[in-house]
């Protein structure tokens, strides 16, 4: 995670197309100006960006189902639910599956766990538009780049 | 049938809220009920898991921006019912 960048996932650890669903990885930096704040003494991870890096888990989950052809914008977040607390340093085992590929929309159901544990879940609803423009697009394949998009995946299926 | 409107009009009453009492087929989804365009996602995925369709959503929006077609043509709901079921019918037809 960069949380001063909004990059909250490290790497894609499963994407399966057939079964719409995807796995990512996430570690809490040990360290972020954001403890200092939240909270002096007793740094927790915000719970928006746990929600956070559901819709991002969800969001290249819906780029990989439109083959990188749409943009996902988070619309709605509902049942979400932050059950523990989140702490500098933890690994976090992300999921995310397409409930329902809508025209325009599409909405995901998202959980975070560590060691095994619940941490969080919501279900969430995204506008899916065309790329507002190539620089954008590029951007978005820099950073699918970074995090092990499988791109050839794309090109099968 | 009335059906489509009975199930679309249920949907409604559920997911914004609104008193089945109000929801006729001449209500305006966005004008007369209030609905927002937010709102109406939850509603097109109700509508699209009751029906086993995919409501065009994205087509309608442009056709409405383009001056191509009217807001009343899919969201007065006795017209978004017919639209309904020429989905259905589309749906049903051999390809």
């Amino acid at each position: 995670m960069r949380l001063e960048y909004f990059l909250l996932l490290d790497r894609i650890v499963d994407l399966n197309l057939d079964d719409r669903t995807i796995r990512t990885e996430a570690t809490v930096p040990t360290a972020s100006t954001i403890f200092e704040g939240h909270f002096p003494g007793h740094p927790l991870m915000p719970g928006v960006l746990l929600i956070e890096t559901m819709a991002q888990t969800s969001g290249w989950l819906i780029i990989a189902l439109t083959k990188f052809t749409r943009m996902p914008f988070l619309a709605a977040v509902k049942e979400a639910k932050l059950r523990t607390f989140v702490t500098p340093g933890q690994v976090l085992a992300v999921k995310a599956a397409m409930v329902h590929d809508g025209s325009g929309y599409a909405m995901t159901k998202a959980e975070i766990r560590h060691e095994g544990k619940l941490v969080c879940n919501a279900e969430l609803t995204f506008r899916t538009v065309e790329f507002p423009s190539p620089d954008f697009r590029a951007s978005m394949e820099k950073i699918a780049a970074e995090i092990a998009f499988p791109m050839e995946a794309l090109a099968h299926g | 049938m009335s059906s489509t409107f009975d199930t679309v009009a249920n949907i409604i009453a559920e997911t914004c809220d609104i008193e089945r009492a109000k929801i006729t087929p001449e209500s305006h989804a966005i004008d007369d009920l209030g609905i927002d365009s937010l709102d109406f996602l939850d509603i097109a995925f109700a509508i699209d898991k009751a029906f086993g369709i995919k409501l065009p959503l994205e087509q309608w929006t442009q056709e409405v921006n383009d001056g191509k077609a009217t807001t009343e043509q899919y969201f007065v709901l006795k017209n978004l019912c017919a639209r309904i079921d020429e989905l259905i019918a589309a749906k049903g037809a051999p390809a």
